[in-house]
């Protein structure tokens, strides 16, 4: 779509694009540039000499046992995570829209953690996991589960992909409410006339129908997953224990600033920008599908 | 409803009530941790009446009078480097995307569509995927532990920029013909007619822009390294310094209480602004 009417000037457009342009240029694209740069050359240990190595670090990268023991772990995280995240809100959500009266009520309630930084809810369910003096942990104990998730690796994923959920599930909540809305109550009622009990509406009608929204947040799900709870995971767990919870932008980081290995660091950047790219243009040609069929 | 099931009405609120609940629980441990003493957390499990330490431990976090184990910067420092930062970040991106898509849907120049573009991959490059060089621009440019090395970086953005220009495409051309017979020029047009009409959307950005740059963690991780600098959610994450029972969880927890009300009090006081700057931002 394009305007008829424009306006003439010779500079002002320039001007207008310059603060946003100067930023992405110096903040975007120039370290990004760098990435790819560095992700190609080997640097020595004082930083004094680089010289260029080709794709000796991406093949370093992918025959090193803990790079690929990461990417296991990160997919592990995304898929328990999207998982849970979407079954939970998506149960709430088919409750809450049965709801009439006090239906507002529930929507605020759900909605806060939204606002909850994912460090802080990283602390919130550490401090109720901590081994030797949460309060879950107590009554896991009690329970005869013997909880540490200082120790044991298991523990330590089951905690950050709860704390993870928590911080999602409004999000997830409030896109599935507004979809079930959006389906025609005739449907539903005319199902009704013909039988069809609530279970087997949901199954038959529902869901089916909810099925661009279910696809849209698995999308945005796992890019939550594998890129925003770097904040979670450096809260609860630091990646530990051994290397359990170290998810690919963990690693990153790690290796950057504490291993300085930029080399390797660069390459696992490239690697995930790789990721960001699929993910992004999964997530647009499917926003442009739902644009023709609606 | 459909139908009168009694019996689904009730699993219905017991099924929301639960959710609620469970969803409410760790902030209400976090709200009951912060008003016990230090010596009262300890001693698992930890009780769950709120207890009488309230005013003591929000004043001293607040001030930094205590000399725990952890970092004991004043966390009214940190509330006020986050809040600064999230308004300069949210104002800041909402400003610079409407003039950027000002210019784009009002104006034919050369490298129009490629500028727009440019713009739009940046979606693409999360700070998580350009760590170190990003690190290495801002700390040559002599940003680090300042406000603006906090802030700039961040003011990009491709989703607002994206929601503008959508809005003002569906702006009837009847008003900018109108503005232009009657010898308004574009930045007339722009401040009179376009922003008038944006100020939805404007909100709506307003609330989701402010939480994101409020809850930031990774970005000032790496530009900060002085206490007085700190965003209050990174500095809940130095109070923590070692084991279980080191750290004075009251003060930790009552830190964080206050790191989640200011987001969480836009939320709840802007919710029809949130909800749909939510939906918008992600089309």
């Amino acid at each position: 779509m394009e305007k008829r009417v424009r306006f003439r000037s010779l500079w002002l457009p320039w001007l207008l694009l310059a603060p946003q342009l100067a930023i992405i240029l110096v903040f975007f694209f120039w370290p990004a540039a760098q990435a790819l740069l560095q992700s190609v050359q080997l640097q020595d240990a004082f930083g004094t000499s680089t010289e260029f190595v080709g794709l000796e670090n991406f093949r370093r990268l992918f025959a090193d046992e803990l790079y690929l023991d990461s990417f296991r772990i990160t997919a592990i995280f995304s898929i328990l995570v999207a998982g849970c995240g979407i079954s939970l809100a998506l149960l709430l959500a088919v409750f809450a829209d049965r709801v009439i009266r006090a239906a507002a009520v529930y929507k605020t309630l759900m909605v806060w953690p939204y606002a909850v930084a994912p460090a802080v809810a990283g602390v919130l369910w550490l401090f109720m996991f901590a081994p030797s003096i949460g309060m879950v942990s107590f009554w896991l104990r009690a329970a005869g589960f013997d909880w540490n998730h200082l120790l044991n690796g298991n523990d330590a994923m089951a905690l950050i992909v709860m704390a993870a959920v928590w911080k999602q599930i409004s999000y997830n909540f409030l896109f599935f409410l507004a979809g079930l809305q959006s389906i025609p109550k005739s449907l539903i009622e005319a199902a009704a006339i013909d039988g069809a009990g609530p279970w087997r509406r949901f199954w038959t009608i529902v869901f089916p129908l909810l099925s661009p929204t279910t696809f849209f947040l698995l999308v945005i799900n796992i890019v939550y997953a594998f890129f925003e709870t770097f904040a979670i995971v450096d809260a609860a767990t630091q990646g530990g224990p051994g290397r359990a919870t170290t998810i690919l932008v963990y690693k990153v980081y790690y290796d950057g600033f504490k291993g300085m290995d930029l080399g390797s660091s660069a390459a696992q950047s490239v690697v995930l920008m790789v990721i960001v790219i699929t993910l992004t243009v999964v997530q647009f040609r499917y926003v442009e599908k739902k644009v023709q069929y609606s | 409803m459909v139908e009168r099931r009694p019996a689904l009405s009730i699993l219905t609120h017991v099924v929301l009530i639960l959710g609620v609940l469970i969803v409410a629980f760790p902030v209400y441990v976090t709200f009951v941790a912060s008003t016990q003493t230090a010596e009262a957390i300890v001693q698992a499990p930890m009780s769950l009446i709120p207890g009488d330490q309230f005013l003591n431990n929000y004043a001293s976090v607040l001030t930094g009078s205590d000399k725990g184990a952890g970092s004991a910067a004043p966390v009214g420092r940190m509330m006020w480097v986050s809040l600064v930062s999230a308004l300069t970040i949210a104002i800041g991106k909402i400003v610079i995307s409407l003039l950027s898509a000002f210019a784009i849907v009002y104006f034919r120049f050369p490298f129009r569509n490629f500028f727009f573009w440019a713009i739009f991959v940046t979606l693409m490059l999360p700070v998580e995927v350009r760590i170190s060089p990003t690190y290495q621009v801002v700390s040559d440019l002599g940003m680090l532990n300042t406000y603006a090395g906090l802030t700039v970086p961040l003011i990009a953005s491709a989703t607002a920029t994206f929601l503008f220009r959508q809005f003002f495409l569906t702006v009837p051309d009847e008003l900018a013909e109108a503005a232009r017979m009657d010898g308004a020029g574009p930045m007339r047009f722009f401040w009179d007619v376009l922003l008038p009409l944006s100020r939805t959307s404007v909100a709506a950005l307003f609330v989701i822009q402010f939480i994101y740059g409020w809850n930031q963690y990774l970005w000032p991780l790496l530009v900060t390294t002085q206490e007085d600098m700190y965003p209050v959610v990174m500095g809940i994450k130095r109070m923590i310094a070692g084991g279980d029972a080191v750290n004075e969880w009251n003060l930790v927890m009552a830190t964080a209480m206050l790191a989640m009300l200011p987001p969480a009090l836009v939320v709840l006081l802007m919710q029809k602004w949130f909800v749909k700057g939510l939906v918008e931002t992600e089309k």
